[in-house]
């Protein structure tokens, strides 16, 4: 980063550039302008500071371990891309990647269905708001490691509450852990959990500020609240639909800590056949068990490769919603 | 049919927290009868002695070094943003567009997941593996908060009080702590809130990074869970345990949470 002061001889510029500064009753001194200059780059700068060190470092340096045969402490090769093709053809890291993007899509689809029904629910005139609002963000606040920990009990095999409610429909008892499709349910519900509450009141915040002669013109016109439902509210809100399905596809697809403690070991192998292994598992996996930074870090960057596609491909089907119709 | 939806979303929010509350009161016999009581019983205080001198989980350690990092960290964020959020919302300089857009950028990239070999090299080299400092620093900053922060001073602080304090002759420093700090107060309050409870909920980078003899209370829920699988009361108790601290923090400024997240997120 630059400091960028301007010369002193540098004549005054046109224009309402610093209109404030140049009214000060010091304008001539040098420090005043000294002070207006560079302070904000001083303000900012223990930001950029710290980003650089714990932020871009990191990301370069992925980048440079990624290209070599790199083990910690020990023999670092270079080896082009050997890391990236060993790891397009590695059976673990699709499996992982299948695995995320399931039960990303099985979290991430109820919890916005969800949150848009809550959010119109919530935005009705009615008596203790506040008190609905607080409650739905309970979960919100509870450690993502606690919900794990709770869930996991109520998905218990032999004394579990869900598979105890779901023995008076006459279903047996499910092992959620063993197979693939019940142990995304399972991690999905978690998600679900403690993120639908925030989106809807995301959401809840957008509709409030839907004018309301929309409505009123509308109910004129004959629109049920159905059709209002669908043809305002939903149209008003696509931002900020946006910004909830971004928000999911980042933490959706870096998803670690509910199936690592759903797992109960610390292998970060997810499950007996890698049923909930996700990438971000996968990763530790190779980095700390197995001590293969150089694969691990590819892998990484697979990862926020995944993600780009995953937030473009959101965006342009959720651009899409409301739009013509 | 409004209050339908509304109770039981109410219902099915609060269930699970109460249920780990309820297993936090009673003995292992208990948490396993089918079906399970959702009644507290009377058992909580012989379950923390319990969870206590469990050695290998060094739950209080945890307590502790969670509290250290959380409260460091929050410090620390708070003030960056709010020193970064006022030189982008009221100050003019050169890039500072670029520059701003750049932080908004960079909270997509999952840096936790991205930088996590890098990251962990330079703590084996520079020794502060196993140390709080491998957990602190790496968080000291965070672009949410940059954001927010650069938000909240555009809507609170009007210009012209800034250029009545340039009037009179303060400098950038003095306008800061005069007239940004005292105006930004509430937006801060909520940051520091949301910033606590990440930090506080922290688990993938210290379970790599430190020791579980020097453990966060998070990690110290794993080691307890690994350790003691079948023990649900203890598990239960050191989870509710480890929750307590943010409920606390909810209970007291709930309100402020839900208008802070409801603000930010129409500007967003």
């Amino acid at each position: 980063m630059t400091l960028h002061v301007d010369s002193p001889a540098a004549p005054p510029r046109p224009g309402p550039r610093r209109p404030a500064g140049r009214r000060g009753p010091e304008r001539g001194s040098g420090w005043a302008r000294f002070d207006l200059r560079a302070t904000p780059y001083f303000l900012i700068s223990p930001y950029f500071l710290l980003f650089a060190i714990f932020g871009v470092f990191p990301l370069g340096y992925t980048l440079w371990v990624s290209l070599h045969e790199w083990e910690l402490a020990g023999d670092k090769t270079l080896v082009g891309l050997d890391n990236y093709i060993e790891l397009i053809t590695d059976e673990a890291f699709w499996n992982a990647v299948v695995n995320t993007l399931g039960m990303f899509v099985m979290s991430t689809i109820p919890q916005l269905v969800l949150a848009l029904l809550l959010a119109n629910a919530l935005n009705k005139r009615i008596r203790g708001r506040l008190f609905f609002r607080l409650g739905v963000l309970l979960p919100l606040i509870t450690s993502v490691v606690a919900v794990a920990v709770v869930f996991t009990q109520l998905y218990g095999r032999d004394y579990g509450m869900i598979n105890w409610f779901l023995s008076f429909f006459g279903v047996d008892a499910i092992n959620w852990q063993n197979e693939k499709w019940s142990s995304w349910i399972a991690i999905s519900t978690m998600i679900d959990w403690r993120w639908t509450g925030y989106n809807a009141i995301i959401l809840l915040a957008a509709m409030q500020t839907i004018p309301k002669d929309l409505y009123e013109a509308a109910a004129i016109d004959g629109a049920s609240p159905r059709r209002q439902f669908w043809q305002i509210t939903i149209p008003m809100l696509r931002p900020t639909i946006i910004f909830t399905v971004f928000i999911s596809t980042i933490g959706g697809l870096t998803l670690f800590t509910e199936p690592v403690m759903f797992d109960g070991n610390p292998t970060m192998s997810g499950g007996a056949t890698g049923q909930y292994q996700t990438v971000a598992m996968f990763i530790v996996k190779e980095a700390f068990r197995d001590f293969d930074f150089g694969y691990a870090a590819a892998a990484a960057w697979l990862l926020f490769a995944l993600i780009l596609v995953g937030t473009l491909i959101n965006y342009s089907f959720t651009r899409r919603i409301g739009g013509s119709k | 049919m409004t209050k339908v939806v509304l109770a039981l979303a109410l219902v099915l929010s609060a269930f699970p927290i109460y249920y780990m509350f309820i297993m936090a009161t009673r003995t292992n016999e208990e948490a396993i009868d089918v079906p399970p009581p959702l009644l507290p019983g009377g058992h909580l205080g012989e379950n923390i002695a319990r969870l206590l001198s469990t050695e290998d989980a060094y739950f209080v350690t945890g307590l502790v070094n969670s509290a250290i990092v959380s409260v460091t960290v929050t410090v620390s964020v708070v003030l960056i943003s709010t020193l970064a959020g006022f030189a982008f919302s009221k100050l003019r300089f050169r890039g500072s567009k670029i520059l701003l857009g750049l932080i908004l950028l960079t909270m997509m990239v999952p840096l936790q997941q991205m930088g996590v070999v890098p990251l962990y090299e330079l703590m084996v080299t520079l020794g502060w593996t196993g140390q709080l400092k491998a957990v602190i620093l790496p968080f000291l900053v965070n672009g949410f908060g940059v954001f927010m922060m650069t938000q909240y001073a555009t809507q609170a602080v009007p210009d012209e009080l800034v250029e009545a304090a340039r009037v009179d002759g303060a400098s950038t420093m003095r306008i800061y702590t005069s007239v940004i700090l005292p105006a930004l107060r509430p937006g801060m309050a909520v940051l520091a809130l949301l910033v606590f409870m990440q930090t506080w909920n922290e688990f993938m980078w210290p379970l790599i990074v430190l020791n579980p003899d020097n453990p966060v209370v998070q990690t110290s829920i794993a080691a307890l869970n690994q350790a003691h699988g079948t023990d649900y009361v203890m598990l239960f108790t050191g989870t509710a345990a480890s929750v307590l601290p943010l409920f606390i923090v909810f209970v007291a400024f709930g309100r402020q949470i839900v208008g802070g997240l409801m603000e930010g997120a129409v500007k967003a």
